[in-house]
């Protein structure tokens, strides 16, 4: 029966024959599934089926006391004080990519809008939505690959559920999680709070994440692969805050839309004009020659493991340090700053020194013609 | 060389930029041809290190802005009909049609993909026997050769399935246009450097000649686009009307000659209409007699299309340099990106798309005060 399983499952991965489709063929399940290969209707009816996913699979994967109790609803302890709470679907494709998979992104996703509020992750759900024949090889990859990146980040999946859809009525697998964090002790950050003056830094380079998935989806090959950032953040967030935790006064993931619509929101919602020199931009070589093949602009191209801070100025250069001490921010880099003059609006200084408006995206960057 | 970096240092810019200032002794106005060069320009604030006098006109070389609307409504038509698959480029699909554009097509259940390159388009034919694939081939002679290789390849392959919704158009008809309309301003050219990398520049010495306008082959990167200006400015100080090459890494005078010969087997020349400007004769291609097979207009009979378009919009004043896209009532206001009235608003080499992202909604003098706050960072 596993044979089968692997051979379906290699079938169906997608780019299945390019070097970088995950490999299958030596998984074994903990605790053989006795039932089928693929998911069947059956797994999302609420009966034996689908139990067998949660005490062969979700258990052993996720392990910990609230969730063992498979009540209807986890029961927490949590800390007094206030609590943050926020919630994030995933629909990737391909689900398996260099850096990570649609598991490591579930996970972190929620993760890092937790801590970019200022609050300790701690809880999370995870809800599937999987399509009928999708292999169980492949959803045992996910939940492992989630399980390894809430140990990452020190977080438990308490609660959560599967749904089954017919054939052809979704894409393999789409996951949603939630999560709760206890907002950390006086520290108050928000999009609104940018200040003129504050300066501005990012953790690393820009488009990675994007960068990879695109390179993956239309077949480009580089000299270097081109791996998602994709990482929980909360750790070097944590870093920060206890260096210069009332100095820092916005902190955001650029996730979808990049860093270009992340610093405009924040321009909007403080109600401050921003300005970056283009120059300071950190961009991987790799991930700058794809967009240039693609007629993309890395600025508005998803990371899925950066953070952006807008610090008081006196804070950067200790910001900056912490930041660069930390594995996930070796490339941190100051950008730029806030003004009040042109409130609303980001301008980039370009490497010619002349001053351009990087204005927000309208829907998807679509590549050109030529 | 990554040839990434090179061509977008900052000081050989200044550096260039004098030069320029230097040679420059009188106002003149110089067309870049191509919308790569009109963004490239834009998005770099080239145009803010040229002396005052110094005008770039933004020409008509975007080829998603000069596709005649009745074209786009036929592909939405054909892209609509089910049991097909309807293949563009990316920035195909935002493009107003009268009615709709593309992506609501898709959303409304027809199967519309993005492709990279015109042979995908040719392989999901092949991988989908019992379907109908349209590709929707627009361009200048950039994009050609590729267009020209899916039909090849499909007739090869005898791929029954397989259509070309095509309207190419051609530079140097287009230059002619220009330089012949009424109030023409344009006193000299840059060349689309990457028309020149497939047809060479063997076309221009007889335009320079007969127009005694000088014609400088140009490149897309900060560098590039400085020398073309600066070789412009100096033939018109010297009086001088020669085609020059500025981008010699990329161009050679005969061009590429492997293209031209499928160029000249697939397609011949034809009268094409261009959006917002009219029809220019012999300024096209259509696929030749040996290819009209895959002729998706011929395939799929469209009838009763009635085009209407927005009467606010002035895409083709701005098409043929006659104004900037801010002096347009429309600008910014009832035409922005996200609702655009006409073509030149949405393509990523749309002049108006340039101007509006790159910030030229503000005043100088906000952009001048902008850069100052950096300067004192």
């Amino acid at each position: 029966m596993l044979e089968i399983a692997h051979r379906e499952a290699n079938e169906l991965a997608p780019n299945s024959n390019s070097k970088d489709a995950p490999d299958f063929s030596n998984w074994t399940c903990p605790l053989p599934l006795v039932g089928y290969p693929t998911i069947v209707m059956g797994h999302g009816g609420g009966g034996k089926l689908g139990n067998e996913l949660v005490e062969h699979l979700f258990l052993p994967a996720f392990r910990n006391a609230a969730l063992e109790n498979l009540g209807d609803a986890a029961v927490l302890s949590l800390p007094s004080g206030k609590l943050a709470m926020s919630t994030d679907s995933f629909v990737v494709q391909p689900l398996f990519f260099p850096g990570g998979s649609i598991g490591e992104l579930a996970v972190n996703g929620t993760v890092n809008d937790l801590a970019v509020s200022g609050a300790i992750p701690k809880y999370l759900s995870a809800s599937f939505i999987l399509e009928e024949g999708f292999p169980l090889a492949q959803l045992a990859a996910i939940v492992e690959a989630m399980a390894a990146a809430a140990a990452t980040a020190g977080v438990q999946i308490v609660t959560g559920d599967t749904k089954v859809v017919e054939r052809g009525h979704g894409d393999g697998c789409y996951i949603n999680t939630a999560g709760v964090g206890a907002m950390r002790e006086g520290i108050e950050v928000g999009p609104r709070r940018a200040k003129p003056g504050d300066a501005i830094l990012v953790s690393g380079t820009i488009g990675d994440h994007g960068m990879a998935i695109m390179s993956v989806r239309e077949g480009l090959e580089f000299e270097s692969q081109i791996r998602s950032d994709c990482a929980a953040l909360n750790g070097m967030i944590a870093a920060v805050l206890d260096a210069a935790g009332g100095d820092v006064h916005v902190m955001r993931d650029p996730t979808r839309g990049g860093l270009s619509s992340t610093l405009n929101e924040i321009a909007q919602a403080s109600g401050v004009g921003i300005a970056i020199d283009e120059a300071r931009l950190p961009v991987r070589t790799e991930v700058q020659s794809a967009c240039e093949l693609l007629g993309l602009d890395p600025v508005y191209v998803a990371n899925e493991g950066k953070a952006v801070f807008f610090v008081a100025p006196l804070a950067a250069e200790r910001v900056l340090q912490t930041l660069r001490a930390h594995p996930l921010g070796q490339n941190a880099a100051v950008i730029g700053h806030v003004t009040s003059e042109h409130k609303g609006i980001l301008v980039a200084r370009t490497q010619m020194g002349a001053n351009r408006v990087i204005a927000p995206q309208i829907g998807e960057q679509l590549p050109r013609i030529c | 060389m990554k040839y990434l970096t090179e061509f977008r240092n900052g000081e050989i810019a200044q550096r260039i930029a004098r030069e320029i200032h230097s040679v420059a002794t009188r106002p003149w106005k110089i067309m870049e041809v191509c919308g790569g060069q009109t963004h490239s320009i834009i998005k770099n604030g080239i145009d803010q290190m040229l002396p005052a006098g110094i005008e770039m006109i933004h020409g008509p070389g975007c080829p998603v802005c000069v596709t005649p609307l009745e074209l786009i409504d036929k592909a939405l038509a054909i892209a609509a009909q089910p049991g097909l698959i309807f293949c563009s480029f990316g920035d195909m699909l935002r493009v107003p049609g009268t009615d709709a554009d593309l992506f609501q097509i898709k959303g409304a259940g027809g199967d519309v993909r993005v492709v990279y390159s015109p042979l995908d388009a040719v392989d999901l034919a092949a991988k989908n026997p019992g379907k109908q694939v349209v590709f929707f081939g627009v361009g200048f002679e950039t994009t050609a050769p590729a267009n020209a290789m899916s039909v090849h390849v499909a007739k090869r392959r005898g791929l029954k399935n397989f259509s070309l919704l095509v309207s190419h158009v051609l530079v140097p008809p287009a230059i002619a246009a220009i330089l012949e309309s009424p109030g023409n301003k344009v006193q000299a050219f840059l060349l689309a450097g990457h028309v020149n990398s497939v047809m060479g520049y063997w076309e221009y010495p007889p335009v320079a000649e007969k127009y005694k306008i000088p014609l400088v082959v140009t490149g897309f990167e900060p560098l590039d686009l400085l020398d073309g200006i600066r070789r412009a400015v100096m033939q018109l100080e010297a009086g001088t009307h020669e085609v020059e090459n500025a981008y010699e890494r990329i161009v050679t005078f005969d061009g590429n000659q492997h293209a031209q010969k499928m160029l000249a087997e697939v397609f011949e020349v034809t009268d094409r209409a261009w959006r917002g400007i009219g029809v220019i004769p012999r300024s096209g291609w259509r696929l030749s007699e040996a290819y009209r097979e895959f002729d998706a207009e011929d395939r799929f009979h469209i009838t009763g299309i009635h085009t209407q378009e927005s009467a606010l919009c002035r895409a083709g004043d701005v098409l043929r340099g006659a104004i900037k896209p801010a002096e347009c009532a429309a600008f910014g206001k009832e035409c922005t990106p996200r609702h655009p009235l006409g073509a030149t608003m949405v393509s990523s080499e749309g002049a108006c798309a340039a101007y509006y992202n790159y910030g030229r909604f503000l005043s100088a003098e906000q952009l001048a005060t902008a850069g100052s706050a950096l300067t004192h960072a």
